[in-house]
């Protein structure tokens, strides 16, 4: 279906190829994973498939790629349009229309289909899909999950034989992830179309892929192969691989349930042991309260009676679904956003009343889209002007980077650099001013494995420094790895608050793949499992 | 008789409100504007969307005030003395005749006051009458259904459309981005420090928009000869050319005949083809068009029916729609135009109701599929 021929992408400007001699067959039918580091040419790689690499980025393409038998050198990204759809990353950045059922309908438009094949088709999408009930809904009403899935049956009704989609679960919720990749389960078992898709988050999708694409970055050769295989060597993987690799499995399982029939032994091995957690500071200084605090957008609520407390020293994790009030909560803690009733207060004040300065000092946000705090052109110039804002001394931004990114330049656009890169300058930015309160909203969102053990490894030296940490996320593997304690949000009350281990395990949809694969027993991270063996293995 | 909830043809809302708001031109009688006003409201607040362009009514019924009141400020600023009753006396001054012997201030008298008021009052209807069309008539729903010609030009003002909201929540949340790193959010220098991002994200979207766009099949071409196409754009534009003449030789009075009705029919006549031209060459097809039927035709003639009674009335010279402000009298209600009202109001009951489109949010949780199923795990 696919067809690369030694291919080769060079970007203008630039004298290394992203791509170097590419030669890869993608068979009907198949789901194929492609995974990479962040910067690695994965985005390229997906783009080349419907030709907007080259044809709308620019750059030069050598060798041939094949659709089907359209060779994308002659095909414009518009002419493949009927043989390729393509879902964005973000996908409300590539809605056309405003309400879901034109949206569905907008491509098939496009191509020129007769009226009642349309009609038909986008009945069909939006039973394949379960959009029926939302389909007269304005597109910026729908939650992250219904969003998605949207976006994929927009392509999906033109009926493409292939389908190409860039990261479609990192901004989803544990559910609404598993809901958008169950569909794309469906597509490629009944329909039989072919399904490319790039994703960092291993440990939701390896099950399903039938074949993975290794993209290494720097112009090295891709490999490609069946994901049992690749994933035996891959530097990357999910915690069933490296937690297999770790006991020795064989074969290889890559899902919870193979990986939970090979681990009889390795349960009898850790009977009797308890997981090491990271030691808390003894003396509680509570650091941020809420007490029964309620926020309203307009008429619809978003925060209910919440009353919650952050301590010195603590990592708490913010869970739930999207829309549940993660973001509301992180933004109330720093007084921005619509005023709340009841009590906010933040080292015994209300963060409302406090003055820039004074606010920088004593709690600091870092947002869902970092880039919106950076304004400077370069990075230099954002470190000098954080310390102005931070009245801290020269130099204190520049050098927290130095210790955290080491590989960042001063000259360079904060906009050139990659997503990961920017979260952790944002992070210095907000920590020159050391505000003991660090909330973080959605950090890991789009990183790859690296850059998150960097600010995992980050975020548990502040907490041992003595601040407190609120991250929300929907990540539960780095859930598992830092945080102390989880609160649960569920449309906009508390419905669980709790140590870590307690919480996430209690619950399938939170519980991280570890939890799975070793209940009844309380294990959430590889690293655990493995000091635990070295203990034992020392004591034995 | 039970009509199913759909969305009217937006072209039919138009053709009401112009009719409405045409009526409105042809009289000064205020007890006849504000009825105007009141149909106008009555149907709105009967057949309005749930949207956020439903809500531009109150909007312009606000502006309309501020017309009026703008309008009587101008009279008694600036405008001759009318009449002989006189309400406040006021100090005035006229200036030397080099400066138009213009006239401040002055004696408030009453018939010029009621000049004013009546005036203001005509142009604040005709502005409510087009709010009430904003309201009802989605504008995405609209350009649906501007000619196939013309469908590039209405998928960038779609675009603009779902743009400006963006901007606007961009705006806001680079606020709290300079709220966090501990700087002033009012101020120029705020302003000036946001701007540039703001453009920037506006910019990148656009770049993303337009690269989807693309790869579904946006501006794909048939097999149509390139003389076709260019023979197509030269008649159109010759067409709107041409019957841009036409109406501005209508209009002026001394202008010779052939530049009027002539040229506006030949120009017409040549935009239609071309527009037919090209509304066949096309390969893109629409889905689900709205449909004109029963309702639609009731609707817009609920409107132009009101607007050519008034019309002839007003041309008829009939009583009732002029009211004397000099000497004052109270204005009259005349039958017939309260009749035509009474019809331009049925649109409120004849137009089928809109469908709620959220109608399912209350199941947006339960759209979500598995609920989490509790799991004891104990240790």
């Amino acid at each position: 279906m696919i067809v690369f021929e030694d291919v080769s992408i060079t970007y203008p400007g630039q004298d290394r190829p992203v791509l170097g001699h590419v030669n890869l067959q993608i068979p009907e039918g198949e789901l194929v994973l492609v995974v990479g580091r962040t910067g690695s040419g994965k985005t390229t790689f997906l783009r080349a498939i419907n030709g907007l690499v080259p044809h709308f980025t620019g750059g030069m393409l050598t060798g041939r790629i094949l659709i089907d038998g359209r060779d994308t050198a002659t095909h414009p990204p518009r002419e493949l349009a009927d043989l390729v759809g393509v879902v964005p990353q973000d996908p409300m950045s590539g809605f056309v229309t405003d309400i879901v059922e034109d949206e569905l309908a907008y491509g098939m438009e496009c191509l020129g289909l007769a009226p009642d094949v349309m009609r038909r088709r986008v009945e069909e999408t939006l039973d394949l899909l379960g959009l029926a009930d939302i389909r007269h809904r304005a597109l910026r009403t729908l939650s992250g999950g219904q969003r998605q899935r949207v976006a994929i049956g927009a392509v999906l009704s033109t009926h493409p034989k292939v389908l190409v989609l860039d990261e479609p679960t990192s901004a989803l919720d544990p559910g609404a992830a598993e809901e958008v990749l169950a569909a794309l389960q469906r597509l490629v078992h009944d329909l039989g179309v072919t399904v490319v898709m790039a994703e960092h988050r291993l440990e939701r999708v390896v099950q399903y892929a039938d074949q993975i694409v290794l993209v290494p970055g720097g112009g090295l050769p891709i490999t490609a192969g069946a994901p049992a295989e690749m994933m035996r060597t891959a530097p990357i993987a999910p915690p069933v691989v490296e937690l297999a690799r770790l006991a020795g499995w064989q074969p290889l399982p890559l899902s919870v349930r193979d990986a939970r029939r090979a681990a009889g032994s390795l349960r009898d091995l850790l009977v009797g042991q308890q997981p090491r957690l990271r030691a808390v500071t003894a003396e509680q200084i509570t650091l941020a309260t809420t007490t029964d605090a309620s926020v309203r957008y307009g008429t619809r609520p978003a925060l209910r009676h919440v009353s919650v407390s952050a301590h010195a020293g603590e990592i708490v994790a913010l869970m739930g679904r999207n829309g549940a009030g993660k973001s509301t909560l992180l933004n109330a803690l720093v007084g921005v956003g619509p005023e709340p009733t009841g009590s906010v207060r933040v080292n015994g004040s209300d963060p409302r009343t406090l003055s820039g300065s004074e606010l920088v000092h004593a709690v600091g946000l870092v947002p869902q889209e970092p880039a919106d705090l950076l304004e400077a052109t370069t990075v230099a110039e954002e470190c000098r002007t954080s310390d102005r804002d931070a009245a801290a001394e020269p130099g204190t931004t520049r050098a927290l980077l130095a210790l955290m990114a080491p590989e960042i330049e001063d000259g360079i656009h904060p906009r050139d650099l990659s997503e990961g890169q920017r979260l952790l300058l944002v992070l210095c930015i907000i920590l020159a001013a050391r505000p003991p309160l660090l909330l973080l909203d959605e950090p890991t969102r789009g990183l790859d494995y690296p850059t998150k053990a960097r600010l995992a490894t980050a975020l548990a030296d502040l907490a041992d420094a003595g601040h407190a940490i609120v991250l929300a996320t929907h990540d539960v593997e780095l859930v598992a790895e830092i945080a102390d304690r989880v609160v649960i949000l569920a449309d906009g009350e508390i419905v669980a608050d709790g140590a870590t281990s307690h919480v996430v395990t209690s619950s399938p949809m939170f519980a991280p793949q570890v939890a799975k694969i070793l209940a009844p027993q309380s294990w959430l991270t590889v690293q655990q499992v493995a000091l635990a063996l070295d203990e034992s293995e020392a004591a034995g | 008789m039970r009509l199913d909830a759909r969305w009217l043809h937006p072209g039919a809302w138009w053709v009401w409100a112009l009719g409405l708001a045409a009526a409105a031109s042809r009289t000064t009688n205020p007890l006849l504007l504000l009825l105007i006003i009141g149909v106008a409201a009555i149907v709105v607040q009967a057949r309005r969307p749930d949207e956020p362009w439903g809500r531009s009514f109150t909007f312009f019924v606000k502006l309309g005030i501020v017309v009026i009141v703008v309008r009587i400020a101008v009279q008694l600023l600036f405008g001759a003395a009318v009449g002989t009753t006189t309400l406040v006396e006021l100090p005035g001054a006229t200036l030397p005749t080099w400066l138009a012997g213009v006239r401040l201030g002055g004696d408030v008298m009453l018939e010029s006051l009621l000049m004013a008021l009546y005036d203001g009052l005509r142009l604040a209807t005709i502005l409510i009458c087009i709010g009430a069309a904003n309201s009802l008539a989605s504008p995405t729903r609209l350009l649906k259904s501007v000619p196939a010609a013309l469908y590039e030009l209405g998928v960038s003002v779609v675009v603009a459309l779902t743009f400006t909201p963006q901007l606007v929540a961009d705006v806001d949340r680079l606020r709290t981005a300079r709220r966090l790193r501990g700087r002033r959010t009012t101020g120029m220098r705020a302003i000036a420090g946001s701007a540039i991002p703001v453009l920037e994200g506006a910019l990148e979207r656009s770049v993303t928009l337009a690269a989807a766009m693309d790869s579904r099949g946006y501006g794909r071409r048939g097999d149509i000869p390139r003389r076709d196409r260019h023979v197509t754009s030269a008649l159109l534009l010759g067409g709107l050319v041409t019957a841009c003449i036409g109406v501005f030789g209508l209009v002026s009075a001394d202008s010779p005949v052939v530049l009027g009705l002539p040229m506006l029919v030949l120009g017409t006549v040549a935009t239609v083809i071309a527009l037919a031209r090209a509304g066949r060459s096309r390969v893109r097809t629409r889905y689900r068009p709205d449909p004109w039927s029963a309702p639609e035709w009731w609707v817009s003639l609920a409107g132009a029916s009101t607007a050519v009674a008034f019309s002839v009335a007003a041309w008829l010279g009939a009583a009732g729609m002029t009211t004397s402000f000099d000497p004052p009298a109270w204005p009259e209600l005349p039958w017939f135009a309260v009749i035509a009202l009474l019809i331009a109001a049925t649109p409120a009951v004849t137009a089928p109701p809109v469908p709620s489109g959220d109608s399912s949010s209350g199941s947006a949780l339960a759209d979500r599929g598995t609920a989490p199923v509790q799991m004891e795990v104990s240790a």
